[in-house]
């Protein structure tokens, strides 16, 4: 079971809501995903249109938690009150938080995060950052009152996969007892896997399911290969080497020659 | 007098943001307000007084990731 501020899930996938086909299959991926927590955001509202609030009652019906981020917010400011916004919004102190440093990369500005996950902290807020993958600036979200990480393996919907496995491998080593999610990049559930085997607690994804030529059953395959990944670190893998070593035993071997 | 509502420029008569939102037919309980960069909670929309070029912005929860 993961524990996540004292919420304890037996799904390892977070899941985004964004840019699928339609609410409809939105809804259908949630649920064959088996994801408990879903990112949400906030965004401008059409006067008259009410549109906010069908999504938003179609995400209450689905049974799951919702975390709030502050996508798209280039300043401590701007998060923190993005932030504030959500939690009124949807009555939780969990946040997502997001400070962009660059417009190319959506890499966070680490200097900013760790400002605005500090004031948030103070304020009772939850706080889940997107980082990068550096191990100083992990310490430094911790210091600031952070629980949980959420370092990037890639550029946000990039796909690319994991670019630095090894400072994936050093912050899993430096932070054994911090609940460590992988958010961003991911574009397969090979890759998804991957980071569940190099011992992640989850992962959490948006593009690669909701742009997949069957979003559904993308879904149902990372699932699937989160769940794969995290058996396979628990039972222990196998360390690489050079050389072969036989797997069917010498003794016993019939002379031919 | 002239706010400036999610982005755009608009002449309304309301004194008050509760007022604003009945207003502009901006309906639901899923609404988030700031106003000139600072959240105006939902309980004291109706104190919130609006002057001359405030800056308002009235959310909704969407999708993302």
């Amino acid at each position: 079971m993961l524990e996540l501020y004292g919420k304890t899930l037996s799904s390892r996938l977070l899941l985004g809501t964004a840019q699928y086909p339609s609410p409809a299959i939105m809804a259908e991926a949630i649920r064959a995903s088996r994801t408990e927590i879903v990112t949400v955001s906030l965004r401008r509202e059409t006067a008259g249109a009410g549109s906010g609030g069908g999504f938003w009652s179609l995400i209450r019906s689905l049974n799951v938690d919702v975390l709030p981020n502050t996508a798209g917010c280039h300043s401590v400011k701007e998060a923190v009150t993005t932030a504030r916004m959500a939690r009124e919004l949807f009555a939780t102190n969990w946040i997502k938080l997001e400070v962009i440093g660059n417009p190319d990369t959506l890499q966070p500005d680490v200097f900013g995060l760790v400002e605005a996950a500090r004031i948030l902290s103070d304020e009772g807020f939850e706080v889940f950052p997107y980082t990068t993958d550096d191990l100083i600036v992990a310490e430094r979200l911790l210091e600031a009152g952070c629980r949980v990480l959420m370092p990037w393996c890639a550029p946000i919907g990039s796909a690319r996969g994991p670019s630095n496995p090894d400072a994936l491998r050093s912050l899993r080593g430096y932070f054994p007892d911090t609940p460590l999610i992988v958010d961003a990049g991911l574009g397969r559930p090979s890759h998804a896997a991957i980071v569940m085997e190099l011992g992640y607690d989850a992962v959490l994804l948006n593009t690669a399911v909701a742009k997949a030529g069957d979003p559904v059953r993308m879904a149902s395959a990372f699932a699937d290969a989160v769940d794969a990944g995290h058996a396979a670190h628990e039972a222990g893998l196998l360390e690489p080497r050079d050389m072969a070593v036989p797997s069917t035993p010498i003794f016993g071997k019939a002379v031919l020659t | 007098m002239q706010l400036t509502i999610n982005g755009e420029k608009k002449e309304v008569s309301a004194a008050t943001l509760a007022g604003l939102l009945v207003e502009l037919d901006y309906r639901g309980d899923w609404l988030a307000t700031a106003r000139n960069g600072e959240i105006v909670p939902r309980d004291l929309r109706s104190e919130c007084r609006l002057d001359e070029g405030d800056r308002i912005e009235i959310l909704s929860p969407m999708q993302g990731g």
